[in-house]
């Protein structure tokens, strides 16, 4: 007797939306035990871990704050993978975001001018974009694999930044430390409530959330690109551009990402750093998935995620729990979370068998 | 543009700084405990940087066992999250906080403002404010000791340095390790690798090995991890280790450490605000001060270099001797110090020139 996973002839409806539920029961158990393991009142754990991080107006506003970029770049990449074009580098696409609309922020330190800002969130969409059109052409004219050139381009960029910050836009009364002037007030985005960190960054994202869904679901190029990803033959037979999905597939993804990186320098940080994302890029790319590549569900997905970081340093403050701890704790959701969607598309069979005859099991 | 100092930013904030310290005594209630909170930038691991800081913390709160409650909060991206970590610890209680990493300077400086009755002490940056103190330690006084017992003990004359980044701080520990490796050899030379990063054990190891390719038969690092140190010890070379005593990862290889030291500075911080006494400073200490040591020496190390190097600590220690003295040129041959000059801790803060002895130029000197 064993176990099989079969197909389902058709998308359980049940299982859609059983799915979460399931997930986040295993996780409460498994949680549950792991933390009384760690010898922590687990109750009081999961309630560090998910009601701490969003029981007061400022905590609220830093979560949205750290919902935004993860967003940003999942809604972009979601795009992409629908269509089949697999982006994995939105994290270097950030970078170059926030490196171009940086550079528009400290070369126009002295102007109090409204259009900074603008400027600076264009150059970033464009940064981005540039960035993502390096694996687009590599694809289309040379026929490279997209996911490892827009991976290694990740690095480029960081390195980039790196150089730039080490060198040419490094503050000059900075003792030779590798960070930029902070940025002025004519290019940070305004704050939206007052006493947060929570900035018009955030509105824009849902901004492009709402764009993105009409993209995809109303407009025909959306059409074209879903049925490029569903059965790219078909696609190719009614005479979709095989290029053409590559190219926007790409570009959509960067243009979010660069945004997403433009944000986070004239939002939270204020300057450019060395390093100016813990890896949104990456963790966008879960987000995608757990939320199912629709932006709706992409909105839910990354206020979790942020949720589970904001919840991660609450764990280690209050129950001081290593960091290795809170983030397997975090790895444990999403893993069940991807994994009970297998059962949207699949069920699990008991098979038996009688006893094999030639081969030894 | 006026250029300003470490020294004379102080002193400029120093006059606000009297008048806001009265209404700030009375804030922890007699009989309960103050609550400190720490934040790191890398996971505190078995060795390093944080490793360092946490040992102090530990050490700190057993010093003053019952007075005081400690908290921490490992691996902090230095960035848009560093901010809230120190606000959530502010706004939880923690009125004293050290910040222990360069990136935290802005953010702490930010949260400082939000809290002005908090104290706040960060790491190796630059920036001061009423309720905010800085602190950091002369490495190079070290380094420069390591620098002497590499010079006796490398037969090649060529010494390998595995550094991060190229900021300052990493560039005159390069110089004084240079230094006082041409004090034991004339004609050593040091080569430098640059990893780019903190923490990258993979780098570590290729760029330990590729030193050692390129004849260095002692290395040191300035980096987080102890893989400079595994390398050396499977390459059957010396090495000095830099934040940790690293002998457990190479128990041959290690000549010695420059190791960090905390547990002092903390213990004393802690109990200034018990006592209501904390004000702003601006902390560089080294050997004498006890934040710098060198570690056990390997008994390979022959007792007259030991002897040699023990000497040097104390004329350091005496104040007699300091690893940046003239005439000192730069290794393109630019005169740096006249013959003996000293440097200022003002230029030693934004070194950005290898001395001679350094193969190589720096990434990104203009």
């Amino acid at each position: 007797m064993h176990l099989r996973l079969e197909a389902r002839t058709e998308p359980s409806r049940l299982a859609r939306w059983l799915s979460p539920l399931v997930a986040t029961f295993a996780v409460l158990v498994i949680g549950f035990v792991l933390f009384a393991a760690m010898g922590k009142d687990p109750w009081f754990a999961l309630y560090t871990f998910f009601i701490d991080p969003v029981d007061t107006r400022y905590d609220v506003g830093e979560l949205l704050l750290k919902a935004s970029p993860l967003m940003l770049c999942a809604v972009g990449l979601a795009a992409g993978y629908r269509a089949n074009v697999w982006n994995i580098g939105a994290e270097g696409q950030l970078v170059l975001g926030a490196v171009a609309g940086g550079g528009v922020a400290l070369a126009f330190h002295d102007s109090t001018s409204p259009l900074v800002l603008p400027l600076m969130l264009v150059a970033g969409v464009a940064g981005g974009m540039l960035w993502a059109a390096i694996p687009a052409l590599l694809r289309t004219r040379f026929n490279a694999n997209e996911i490892l050139v827009s991976l290694m381009l990740v690095y480029v960029a960081s390195l980039v930044l790196s150089l730039l910050v080490h060198g040419a836009w490094r503050d000059p009364e900075g003792f030779n430390f590798p960070q930029s002037k902070l940025f002025s007030d004519s290019a940070l985005l305004p704050n939206l409530i007052p006493e947060t960190r929570l900035n018009v960054g955030f509105l824009i994202a849902l901004v492009v959330v709402g764009v993105a869904w009409l993209f995809m679901r109303r407009s025909l190029t959306g059409y074209q690109m879903r049925v490029a990803g569903l059965a790219p033959a078909a696609a190719n037979y009614a005479g979709v551009s095989a290029a053409r999905t590559v190219w926007l597939g790409m570009l959509i993804g960067g243009a979010c990402a660069g945004l997403a990186g433009v944000g986070e320098v004239a939002g939270p940080i204020g300057q450019l750093m060395p390093v100016v994302s813990p890896g949104y890029g990456f963790a966008a790319i879960i987000v995608a998935f757990v939320g199912r590549l629709h932006p709706v569900g992409i909105v839910f997905a990354s206020l979790l995620m942020s949720l589970l970081y904001l919840g991660g340093e609450a764990a280690q403050m209050k129950l001081a729990l290593p960091s290795s701890v809170t983030g397997l704790f975090q790895g444990t959701l999403l893993l069940f979370l991807l994994a009970a969607d297998v059962f949207i598309h699949y069920r699990l069979r008991v098979v038996r068998r009688p006893a094999p005859v030639a081969h030894g099991a | 543009m006026t250029r300003y100092t470490r020294r004379n930013a102080l002193a400029a904030l120093g006059a606000g700084a009297a008048t806001a310290a009265l209404p700030a005594l009375a804030q922890t209630k007699a009989g309960e405990p103050l609550q400190i909170g720490f934040v790191y930038v890398s996971p505190i691991g078995d060795a390093g940087w944080t490793f360092q800081h946490d040992t102090a913390r530990k050490a700190m709160e057993k010093a003053l066992s019952g007075k005081v409650v400690t908290k921490y909060i490992e691996n902090v991206p230095e960035g848009a999250d560093a901010e809230r970590v120190i606000r959530e610890l502010a706004s939880s209680g923690n009125t004293l906080i050290f910040t222990t990493s360069f990136g935290y300077m802005n953010p702490t400086i930010k949260v400082a403002q939000a809290f002005p009755k908090h104290k706040f002490e960060h790491a190796t940056g630059y920036k001061t404010s009423k309720n905010v103190g800085i602190y950091n330690a002369r490495f190079y006084e070290g380094r420069y000791l390591a620098g002497m017992v590499a010079g006796k003990m490398s037969k090649s004359g060529v010494a390998g340095y595995v550094a991060a980044f190229p900021i300052p701080e990493v560039v005159m520990g390069i110089n004084a390790f240079t230094r006082g490796m041409r004090v034991t050899n004339p004609k050593a030379e040091v080569k430098v690798v640059w990893v780019n990063s903190w923490f990258d054990p993979g780098k570590e190891t290729e760029a330990t090995n590729t030193l050692v390719s390129q004849g260095a038969d002692v290395v040191t690092h300035h980096t987080d991890s102890p893989a400079t140190m595994q390398a050396a010890e499977a390459k059957k070379i010396h090495a000095i280790a830099y934040h940790s005593d690293m002998s457990k990862y190479g128990p041959n290889a290690q000549l010695t450490a420059v190791t960090h030291h905390w547990t002092d500075y903390y213990t004393r911080v802690a109990q200034s605000v018990l006592d209501g006494k904390w004000a702003p400073d601006n902390v560089w200490g080294g050997l004498k001060e006890g934040m710098i040591k060198l570690a056990p020496f390997n008994k390979v190390v022959p007792a007259d270099v030991q002897e040699t190097v023990n000497r040097a600590e104390a004329e350091i220690k005496a104040g007699k001797l300091h690893p940046f003295t003239g005439p000192m040129k730069d290794n393109a041959g630019k005169e740096r110090l006249a013959a003996g000059k000293t440097i200022s801790d003002g230029d030693l803060q934004k070194m950005d020139y290898y001395v001679e002895g350094v193969v190589g130029k720096l990434p990104s000197s203009k």
